[in-house]
């Protein structure tokens, strides 16, 4: 019995230090001077040069204030590729403008942190980053987390951009915007593009029914449908749980006789599908939304089997301007990997803040709510040029206005169709 | 002719269930545990057979071959390790340590081999069989898939019932206290069960990476979770039982997918299972169980 | 005499220590975050390690009093989640009081997931060993898959339902989807507080204790024993199989009502096996039986992978190396020997020092 209680006590007194000690973290990240020795502290090992630059900073000029934005995405677990890509791409972008400067003399403080893909585990993140002291966040990057966290930064009033959580309930708020298009949206442009362009009479679609991104769009492609020429004759679902075997799906839509197969998916699926669709010798037209894109960026994958497949999508990774390029060649050398989508909406992202706080005239001494209701403000006011499109604007609604583009693949690159 | 697709497929996706079962079913006969990192151990084998394979350029037979060998070791290493020690502690305990494997296989893949998910090449150089002026075509993988999963169902049998090796096995699980009483060197015995084990599983891996092609850090977790139903299915502890299962399980989610609901197809899977086990509680080829009074 | 005494309250006394435990940490917390000091992490936390804590306990009763493998526990919770979410989204402008909306909103969840046990258990008991654990995780998977196929919509004619997508539910213009399959539930109203965690807590703990020292908790441990020799005494396996199998189902419904109404969405898909197991981990290490050690093990287990969160990439590396460890700190041999061992060599320095001080 003793013994018991011995570990007993030993328990209680690690939790009671536990919790004197996050209350003192607490304490501390109200002011911005000891939120950065944390930060400093919480740094990670690859942004070890940040780190010494950072603190060069601080000890050359104690008077530079920094924007605390974190972000927050799944960097562990099965959809761990998206957060990752967010996660770098934000970290290039933040590092381009510390170096050139900051934002009106102000640099930036970034730290990701991990949700798994869960809205439970997102919304600690959450409140990791606020008790880091946490100003703006850019994130999250999945739209059922971002469901969740999307509640708590409107009772916070904390200004959120998602790069990459295509919901319409995401920016419900008025204090949430996107960077990326609304799954509605992509569904009837894709509709739109479908009819307008006669690719087909006949359409089949597969889509992930365990994915809100995949539903959202299908859901409105299907109602818009109706309203052109063509005809859904086949509308075929999986789960994640059952994401390699197509064959039925594709037995199905062939049987069906469908000369276009949409899929409003993620790009991993798809490569299996054009696989399977190959191996079976069916040859429709493929057409995908952005999801799709990255697709020639998977690890060994026969880039043949993707000729021809159309994809809307506000970025490739092959486009020829000098900003995309260069962005991606930063990111393949830090990182081995192509950027997806995903990447280009976080360095899109991470650029509409410094524009907005720019247009608002924020500063970082500002109250987390001062600065939401001025970067609000001002989000309706920018215009804005950056990876994923060329004049983005927002009304207050939180959603963007961009113009999709159709690129089609021709031996292995993007060629843009208009 | 749909259907005779949907049922070779079916079958083929059995098949890799049903080899991937072996595994779950021989561990769990002999040394009375579910190996839940067995799944992952066959996603180390797809990362061993890639990086070989699409990475160094070596000959598809011999990076199966490193497979099989860096896998046997793997799974005698979390044997000794996680195991072994725990063999006298009661069976949850051995079970949530698999769990702490498996994470720990998944986040070791994560971060040697990042995120993104990469494609396969098929090891399989067999060419597609097209029958009936191109109305039914049998993919290669699944031309090999079958008679591959029979000839070491066979010879797995083969080696059980007539080997020294294999006999010990047998009395191990019949009763461990007996067998050490006869001379069966119960340790050896139960690493040389996850050697076998991890061994099938590096071919498994092949063969189903092989016919589905997605390799990333998670994409063993769900195929381990179908092939230890299916394990159950045919009765766990028995080799034709894990055989049956998984071809009969494959075939079920194929079908049901094919012909009910695509979204539904795992649920409908389950709900047979459930069913199957009330009919018969210890599988399909399970042995009744005797209780001790 | 005396002994005699102490031997009766020894059950109470345990659980009279644990209750107190519960409450000091409950003012603890109360007087931290009073005074400012509860960093933002930990405030929200405490909620969620409340449910975890029922979880464990309720499933305790599962596996450690009743002996049997229960993989499907997350099932339970999630049928309370969406149960209890339904409603106070239904609710949510009819009744106005938040006590009243959230305490109909529990027992409706807990209604909801006792009868799936009843059912399920009714179903499943007669099943044995590892065949029992697949089946439970068999059902838990069924309940996640439907429910994320699960449309639920309604307007002026009355409540729609679909099995397929939004647009089959038909719904008129104006009219309000309510489930919307994989993106499950959003938008309940956030009624789960610290305290309300707490006294559901101490309520669960409270129904368990209180059945396992009854003489139905006498019979189910009986069954747990050897259920051949219960049988054979007279026991109704079935009967007292299915109690205990519904009672865990019904409270770790109220978990459930609990976790979809501190975040404001809830999905399906978080409540699949991965759940469960996590559930089981806590039960095992905190110790088959030991209700407290649930507590504590859940608490500690959900805060770990938080406060691992400054290893960055390696966070999750480092939790199944702890997780490993820890299991085989807690059973294997060499271990517990070496620990043996150890406390007694303390205990004889601690009796040393005491004497020289004499």
């Amino acid at each position: 019995m003793k013994k018991r209680m011995l570990s007993l006590l030993l328990v209680l007194s690690i939790v009671i230090v536990g919790l004197a000690a996050c209350g003192k973290k607490d304490d501390t990240s109200g002011s911005n001077d000891s939120g950065k020795q944390q930060s400093e502290q919480t740094q990670d090992k690859g942004e070890a040069q940040d780190k010494e630059e950072t603190q060069d900073d601080a000890q050359n000029d104690s008077d530079v204030k920094k924007f605390y934005i974190g972000g927050i995405g799944p960097i562990t677990g099965p959809a761990a590729v998206y957060g990752q890509h967010v996660k770098n791409a934000a970290e290039i972008a933040v590092k381009e403008i510390n170096e050139a400067g900051g934002i009106n003399g102000a640099l930036i403080e970034f730290r990701f942190e991990d949700d798994e893909h869960d809205p439970e585990k997102s919304v600690n993140a959450y409140n990791t980053l606020k008790d880091w002291g946490m100003q703006i966040l850019m994130g999250t990057v999945t739209s059922n987390p971002s469901n969740a966290v999307k509640e708590e930064t409107y009772r916070d009033n904390m200004f959120m951009l998602t790069p990459s959580a295509s919901a319409p309930e995401v920016v419900q708020y008025d204090n949430a915007f996107q960077v990326c298009f609304t799954d509605p949206n992509q569904g009837i442009a894709s509709a739109q593009y479908i009819a307008e362009h006669n690719l087909a009479s006949k359409v089949a679609v597969i889509y992930n029914s365990s994915d809100v991104y995949s539903t959202g769009i299908y859901e409105k492609f299907a109602a818009e449908a109706k309203n052109h020429s063509f005809e859904i004759v086949a509308a075929e679902a999986f789960t994640d749980d059952s994401n390699s075997d197509f064959n039925v799906q594709l037995n199905k839509a062939k049987a069906a006789g469908a000369e276009l197969v949409f899929l409003p998916i993620y790009y991993e699926e798809a490569t299996l599908i054009l696989t399977q669709a190959n191996a079976m010798d069916y040859k429709p037209i493929f057409f995908g939304c952005d999801g799709l894109d990255g697709i020639l960026g998977v690890e060994n994958f026969d880039a043949s089997l993707a000729e021809d497949v159309m994809l809307l999508t506000p970025f490739a990774a092959d486009a020829q301007d000098e900003k995309t390029q260069n962005f991606v060649k930063k990111f393949e050398e830090l990182h081995g990997v192509t950027p997806n989508q995903f990447a280009a909406d976080a360095y899109d992202a991470i650029y509409i803040i410094k524009a907005a706080i720019e247009e608002s005239g924020v500063t970082p001494d500002m109250s987390v709510s001062e600065i939401c209701e001025g970067l609000k403000a001002a989000m309706t006011k920018i215009t804005f040029d950056g990876l994923t499109g060329a004049g983005m604007t927002w009304t207050a609604s939180g959603e963007v206005n961009k113009q999709p583009m159709a690129v089609v693949i021709k031996e292995g690159k993007y060629v843009s169709v208009d | 002719m749909n259907f005779l697709t949907h049922l070779l497929n079916g079958i083929s996706l059995g098949s890799v269930y049903s080899i991937i079962a072996l595994g779950y079913t021989m561990v769990y006969g002999i040394a009375k545990m579910i190996n839940f990192a067995h799944g992952d151990v066959i996603m180390v084998g797809g990362f061993i057979i890639f990086t070989l394979m699409s990475t160094l350029g070596l000959n598809p037979f011999f990076s199966v071959l490193a497979a099989m060998i860096v896998c046997t070791l793997l799974g005698m290493t979390i044997e000794r390790i996680a195991y072994k020690p725990l063999r006298k502690a009661p069976s949850l305990a051995v079970l949530i340590t698999a769990i702490g494997v498996s994470y720990l296989l998944q986040n070791l893949a994560l971060l040697i081999y990042g995120a993104e998910s990469k494609s396969f090449t098929s090891v399989i150089p067999v060419k597609a069989l097209s029958l009936f002026d191109g109305r039914l075509s049998i993919s290669g993988e699944t031309l090999v898939t079958i008679p591959l999963c029979i000839v070491i169902m066979i010879g797995l049998n083969f080696f059980i019932k007539k080997s020294k090796t294999g006999r010990g096995m047998i009395a191990v699980s019949e009763d461990k206290e007996a067998a050490v009483l006869m001379g069966v060197n119960v340790n050896k015995t139960i690493a040389i069960t996850f050697a076998i084990g991890s061994a099938i599983a590096a071919i498994g891996s092949a063969l189903m990476f092989s016919a589905y092609h997605n390799l990333s850090p998670t994409s063993g977790a769900m195929p381990g979770i179908k092939a230890f139903v299916a394990a159950v299915f045919g009765g766990i502890g028995s080799i034709p039982g894990a055989m049956i299962g998984g071809i009969l399980l494959g075939v079920i989610e194929i079908l049901s997918r094919a012909y009910i609901s695509t979204q539904l197809g795992d649920a409908i899977v389950f709900l047979i299972l459930i069913v199957v086990l009330l009919v018969k509680p210890t599988g399909i080829l399970g042995r009744k169980i005797q209780e001790k009074v | 005499m005396k002994s005699k005494m102490l031997k009766i309250n020894k059950s109470a006394r345990s659980s009279i220590i644990t209750v107190g435990m519960i409450l000091i940490a409950y003012i603890i917390c109360q007087a931290l975050i009073v005074t400012g000091n509860m960093s933002n992490l930990l405030q929200n936390l405490l909620v969620s390690m409340c449910y975890y804590a029922i979880m464990a306990v309720s499933l305790n009763l599962t596996v450690g009093f009743l002996g049997q493998l229960s993989l499907g526990h997350a099932g339970f919770m999630c049928l309370g989640a969406f149960a209890g979410a339904i409603f106070s989204k239904c609710t949510v402008n009819a009744i106005q009081n938040t006590f009243i909306r959230f305490t109909l909103a529990i027992l409706l969840g807990a209604v909801v997931a006792g009868l799936f046990g009843i059912f399920i258990g009714t179903v499943v008991l007669r099943l044995r060993g590892d065949y029992l654990a697949i089946v439970t995780l068999a059902f838990g998977e069924i309940i996640k898959n439907v429910l994320n196929v699960l449309y639920i919509g309604y307007d002026s004619k009355g409540i729609h339902l679909s099995m397929k997508d939004a647009i089959s539910l038909n719904l008129e213009d104006g009219g309000i989807v309510l489930v919307k399959g994989a993106q499950g539930i959003s938008g309940t109203p956030r009624d789960a507080t610290f305290t309300v965690s707490v006294i559901l807590l101490l309520i669960t703990y409270l129904i368990i204790v209180n059945l396992v020292n009854s003489r139905s908790g006498r019979a189910i441990m009986a069954i747990r024993d050897n259920s051949i020799a219960a049988e054979s005494v007279g026991i109704n396996i079935t009967k007292y199989k299915i109690l205990a199998f519904s009672i865990s189902a019904a409270l770790a419904g109220i978990a459930g009502v609990l976790y979809s109404h501190n975040i404001a969405t809830v999905q399906s898909s978080k409540f699949g096996y991965n759940l469960s197991i996590m559930i089981l981990v806590f039960v095992v290490l905190g110790g088959m039986g030991n209700l407290r050690g649930s507590i504590i093990s859940a608490v500690l287990l959900t805060l770990l992978p938080e406060y691992l969160r400054f290893l960055r990439d390696y966070r999750m590396l480092i939790y199944s190396i702890v997780l490993i460890v820890m299991m085989l700190y807690n059973w294997a041999p060499a271990c517990v020997a070496w620990r043996n061992k150890l406390s007694s060599n303390l205990a004889a320095m601690l009796k040393k020092s005491k004497k020289e001080e004499l």
